[in-house]
């Protein structure tokens, strides 16, 4: 019956082989899953392999990051619905809010475990023009000309597209005073001039650069920078306006799933490692700002002053402006009433 | 009496919008994806298929066809025996049931397995208590793969197994054969290219599933990414021929699958006429 053909016996390594290949592959002693929004692909790409190398050298173990993309949403219910990531680092609190509020994985005050409110670094958002800056684009305000076409991702799925509109609304309010009808009319006009709404920050990207719609793309400043790196510096210029929002990055270790010690130690060194001077250039380089003092020093001409307004300043919380802005009939849906 | 398209004018007409549909729709896009692949030459496409995580990604589509084929193979031989040759209370109801992974869009099955297997879900709330990782690992993702691409094999079975009829089987019951060897040597070799047929279906959709796959896979690079996930990813990393080099192996996987599919085909056709 068992005859022992070298072929069978190749076709069956060759089965098992494939179906452990996976598993095979991770030899490391310990592996931490990193849970990310979907643009910090080359971030942790260049992060990563300094982690591993310290904690190499530090604890003489070798550790694995995995890492898993998605908008930060989609993360988020990820996570509820049982995806085992130890560490979230993502472009939007609320995001990390759902996990504590939804799922009781992490504690309330999550963002006091960390500096910074838990964001070791931020951006803010800038307009990517065409070459020459023909339309002469400066500020939020010279964005609402009849002849200017916008893209921005949609605020109603993506966060970059809600801060967007955050940051034009909280600039707005800041030059007129606190008119609220007049930062209203704005908007309205603001929103009527975007030419394709994509569902996320990639998206709109493509659209600006690969399709060649719009006269000004609007996302985040190292985004911004990074498809100058990309697509050549002759094509665009970036400009940050005067007044903008602090776009925070919040990081933390998702508690419900360490299981031991060992694990959150190894987390929270993860974290931690954000914040150190290497870790912090390596930001910089990719047009991230940090608060390292000799870091944001020594790349200073990268990043133009502005004046960055936080969310919680001027609109009270996130909570408060999901639910008056962006929640359905909220006042993003009024303005694109016709 | 002249009938419609019979006029020489009318059938050039006809046959030359018939050739221009096709080759815009089908043909050009096919050929875009390996044009694309191979647009900065042969090196960059060898390095990006080389790539650890295209390497990966390859691995885990194989493995999740692996599994699926002969669990959906076993499936949909015995669904598809048990509804033509025997007759028995909710059988047509059955033959209803087979459809639904067909009616329902495969973003709804993967987020009903979520649902279902989740960690706050009814079954999943047990398996996390049980530490068995079901959701986001491989497992949950051949688990709707097999629910995608179950009614393949029945139903290419069922309509040819309804017209063969059953007295073949009963004349060879008469003659003593047991169930065993009825099924082996008179049911198989009378569906055997309907059966075949019905397998490559199934390994096609089970290596080109997306929407199921990528609702319950949580993008872990290297780990729980198949290649259309990968093909997704790549693209938005800006790396437009690793997303083309992805997309034409999955491109040359279908054309294999055609040619196969016209091959058996013909050999039917050719067999049933030596036959008739």
């Amino acid at each position: 019956m068992l005859t022992t053909s070298p072929l069978r016996h190749a076709a069956l390594a060759a089965t098992l082989g494939l179906a452990f290949a996976g598993s095979a592959a991770q030899a490391a002693d310990r592996t931490l899953l990193n849970a990310s929004y979907d643009v910090s692909r080359e971030l942790f790409a260049d992060l990563n392999p300094q982690f591993v190398e310290q904690w190499q050298n530090d604890h003489d173990e070798t550790v694995e990051i995995q890492m898993s993309h998605a908008g930060s949403s989609t993360q988020a219910r990820a996570i509820l619905q049982g995806l085992d990531a130890d560490v979230v680092t993502f472009n939007q609190v609320t995001d990390v809010n759902v996990l504590a509020e939804q799922g009781g994985l992490i504690p309330e005050d999550w963002q006091s475990r960390l500096p910074n409110q838990s964001s070791p670094w931020y951006s803010t958002m800038a307009f990517l023009v065409r070459e020459g800056n023909p339309h002469n684009i400066q500020s939020w305000s010279d964005l609402v000309g009849s002849d200017v076409s916008l893209i921005f991702p949609n605020p109603k799925t993506s966060g970059n597209g809600r801060y967007t509109y955050l940051a034009a609304w909280a600039a707005t309010q800041q030059n007129n005073d606190g008119d609220e009808q007049a930062t209203r009319d704005y908007m309205r006009q603001l929103l009527r001039n975007v030419e394709v709404f994509d569902t996320g920050g990639r998206g709109a990207t493509n659209t600006f650069v690969e399709r060649g719609i719009g006269d000004v793309l609007i996302t985040f400043e190292s985004e911004a920078n990074g498809i100058v790196q990309q697509y050549g510096e002759d094509d665009y210029d970036v400009i940050v306006p005067p007044v903008d929002i602090m776009a925070e990055f919040p990081v933390t270790w998702v508690d419900e799933n360490l299981d031991s010690d060992a694990d959150r130690a190894l987390a929270k060194a993860y974290l931690e490692f954000l914040y150190s001077e290497p870790a912090q250039r390596t930001l910089a380089e990719n047009y991230y700002r940090v608060n390292d003092e000799n870091v944001s020093e020594e790349f200073a001409d990268r990043f133009p002053q502005t004046d960055m307004l936080r969310v919680n300043d001027v609109f009270g919380s996130w909570d408060n402006v999901m639910q008056t802005h962006f929640a359905s009939g909220g006042t993003l849906d009024q303005l694109q009433r016709r | 009496m002249r009938r419609i398209g019979d006029a020489p004018a009318t059938r050039a007409i006809l046959i030359t919008l018939a050739t221009l549909l096709t080759t815009l729709f089908l043909v050009v896009p096919l050929a875009s994806i390996f044009y694309q692949a191979f647009a900065e030459g042969l090196a960059p496409f060898w390095h990006n298929l080389s790539d650890q995580y295209t390497r990966q990604a390859i691995m885990l589509t194989l493995l999740i066809a692996l599994v699926t084929v002969p669990v959906n193979l076993v499936f949909g031989v015995f669904l598809a025996w048990l509804v033509t040759r025997f007759s028995f209370p909710g059988r047509r109801l059955l033959q209803t049931f087979i459809d639904i992974p067909f009616a329902v869009s495969p973003v709804v099955a993967g987020l009903l397995y979520l649902l279902l297997y989740g960690r706050t879900g009814w079954l999943g709330s047990l398996l996390s208590e049980a530490d068995v990782q079901l959701m986001f690992a491989w497992p949950g993702m051949v688990l709707v793969t097999i629910f995608v691409t179950c009614p393949f094999v029945a139903r290419e079975l069922i309509p040819l197994m309804q017209a063969q009829g059953s007295a073949d089987e009963e004349a060879a019951v008469t003659l003593g054969a047991g169930g065993w060897t009825l099924f082996r040597r008179v049911t198989l070799p009378k569906i055997r290219w309907a059966l075949v047929y019905g397998v490559i279906l199934t390994n096609a959709r089970a290596i080109g599933e997306y929407g199921a796959v990528a609702m319950v896979s949580g993008t872990i690079r290297g780990e729980t990414v198949t290649l259309p996930l990968q093909v997704e990813l790549l693209y938005q990393d800006y790396n437009t021929v690793g997303a083309f080099t992805s997309a034409a192996l999955l491109a040359a996987i279908a054309v294999v699958t055609l040619v196969v599919k016209g091959v058996l085909e013909w050999h039917t056709q050719r067999r049933g006429k030596r036959h008739a």
